[in-house]
């Protein structure tokens, strides 16, 4: 684990129209680390990861990946840097096939070789999508879709993985499959991991850092574990 | 049964340009979620200018290829210097502005052409040919057909088996989510306006010669076919717009054939309010939840 931040975010503020949603928000997640953000609805989880991406305009503060300020990059400009966005709802396109999803991941690839050879790891890590390449998005089920919209991100070989709700709607088994690889790519392929979610528990079971959001302000952040040991911590920030 | 099987071919080759046309409406439907109502007077353009190379080498197919470019050049730039920056909050507001294209294409077309019919010459015989007795199909009707499928196919190709086609499609369906994997949004919308004004210009290029006369006025009929064509097939299908066209062409060769020229109009409305009525989606719509 490196000491470096491949994301710091000074802070960041935006919101929609006059609503402000983020106020200056701060956070920095070391290389090859899981950060969780938590937070009850309405919390601006969404609207940070959404703005981090640039598909909404920050008001104010900066966003720097790896050195280079986001706010200068185009929304379409991020995967070739390295930064993956996996939005609410699972983003997959419903109307493609499983096959023209995981496509569409890697089309930006210059190496087309290693995309493909990504693609095929992506069927060997989720065995159902690979009996299902020829089925349309909307014909899958829920596990199944958050596999896909994963996997489709892990083809880009991403450095950075911004993670929203990837537990929403899946069995607990799936999820804590989900989670226990996210840790592992963390280990073995140095990747670092945004996560939005709501279900804190799985959450802060794999994650190194917990930053708690209220009302589109960082109210904590501290080592995951602490978070997850410290009773009246939890109480006091998570309610449980 | 002369009449019918010559009505029959008469009625798949008018179809043909029918579906060609309702094809390049649904190219822009699915791409930008709106109905391009100056489609006709921008196909109209195209053949002016593929006739003026016509008539000035000698060349017809030098002609035909000239216009086809001059629809994808056409279409690129309405998107790009227009389209772009009406905004999708009012539907009311791109209707208005290609109807206003619309006026200013027949304007400047009456300006530079003058508004009476010019004579158009095609490379093929007109008149239905005899075989075995039998009076049904014109050589020009079979290059309409032909061309028509040849260029359904290609299109068919290109956004099935091709990375562009897939970037297309995905950019229609889930422009947030293509942008966030790299794909330039903006870029397949200019590609698909370009594309579906190539076809636009290449329908009024089949039938602007026979029958209409090159006149600025010339589609107006013919949209509004295509335009039903395109609703009866779905306008979410490309599929449907070509089965559409040609259901179609057969209907109004039917038609216009046994109960006379005065009724088509007629018909195209009756079969319009008939598919809205009973199929709102068209025959083609596919209900699917989008879970997005």
């Amino acid at each position: 684990m490196s000491a470096e931040p491949i994301l710091q975010v000074d802070g960041l503020s935006a919101g929609y129209g006059a609503v402000p949603v983020l106020r200056e928000v701060t956070l920095s997640v070391p290389t090859g680390t899981i950060a969780a953000v938590l937070g009850a609805n309405g919390a601006g989880k969404t609207t940070l990861l959404r703005t981090l991406s640039g598909l909404l305009r920050p008001t104010g503060g900066r966003v720097l990946f790896d050195g280079a300020d986001l706010r200068v990059v185009r929304v379409e400009g991020l995967v070739r840097r390295g930064l993956a966005h996996v939005p609410e709802g699972r983003g997959i396109v419903a109307e493609l096939t499983v096959d023209e999803n995981l496509r569409l991941g890697g089309l930006w690839r210059r190496d087309r070789a290693d995309a493909r050879r990504a693609q095929d790891e992506v069927y060997q890590l989720f065995e159902p999508l690979a009996r299902r390449r020829r089925h349309a998005g909307h014909q899958l089920s829920g596990g199944e879709r958050q596999m896909l919209a994963l996997g489709r991100a892990l083809i880009g070989r991403p450095r950075l993985l911004l993670l929203d709700e990837p537990s929403l709607g899946l069995a607990p088994r799936v999820t804590a499959q989900i989670m226990a690889l996210l840790r592992q790519l963390c280990d073995s392929k140095g990747l670092t991991v945004l996560l939005v979610e709501q279900n804190v528990r799985s959450a802060l079971s794999v994650a190194d850092q917990g930053v708690v959001m209220s009302l589109g302000r960082v109210v904590m952040a501290t080592g995951a574990a602490q978070l997850r040991d410290d009773e009246k911590l939890r109480h006091a920030y998570l309610g449980f | 049964m002369d009449r019918f099987l010559f009505l029959t071919f008469d009625g798949l080759s008018t179809g043909a340009v029918y579906a060609a046309f309702a094809l390049a409406l649904v190219l822009i439907w699915r791409a930008a979620r709106l109905v391009n109502f100056a489609q006709g007077a921008m196909a109209v353009a195209t053949t002016y200018v593929g006739y003026t190379v016509v008539s000035g080498t000698g060349s017809y197919w030098l002609g035909l290829g000239v216009a086809v470019l001059a629809g994808l050049a056409l279409g690129a730039l309405v998107e790009r210097v227009l389209m772009r920056f009406v905004g999708h909050a009012n539907p009311l507001g791109e209707v208005i502005v290609a109807l206003g294209l619309v006026l200013l294409i027949q304007a400047v077309l009456g300006m530079v052409f003058g508004n009476e019919y010019r004579p158009a010459t095609v490379p093929f015989d007109t008149d239905a040919l005899s075989v075995g007795g039998i009076t049904a199909v014109s050589p020009y009707d079979l290059w309409v057909f032909g061309a028509v499928m040849v260029v359904v196919v290609l299109l068919a190709l290109l956004f099935t088996r091709t990375s562009i086609g897939l970037r297309m499609r995905a950019s229609a369906f889930a422009p947030e989510v293509s942008r966030l994997l790299g794909v330039n949004v903006g870029r397949m919308l200019t590609v698909g306006w370009a594309l579906a004004a190539a076809v636009g210009a290449l329908a009024g290029m089949l039938v602007i010669p026979t029958g209409l006369g090159l006149h600025p006025h010339a589609m107006d009929m013919v949209f509004v076919v295509a335009f039903t064509a395109a609703v009866v097939g779905g306008l979410d299908s490309p599929a449907g717009a070509v089965v559409g066209g040609l259901l179609v062409g057969l209907i109004l060769s039917y038609v216009t054939g046994y109960l006379g020229p005065d009724t088509t109009p007629l018909a195209v409305l009756v079969l319009l309010l008939a598919v809205l009525l009973v199929r709102p989606g068209g025959l083609f719509s596919s209900v699917k939840a989008r879970h997005v």
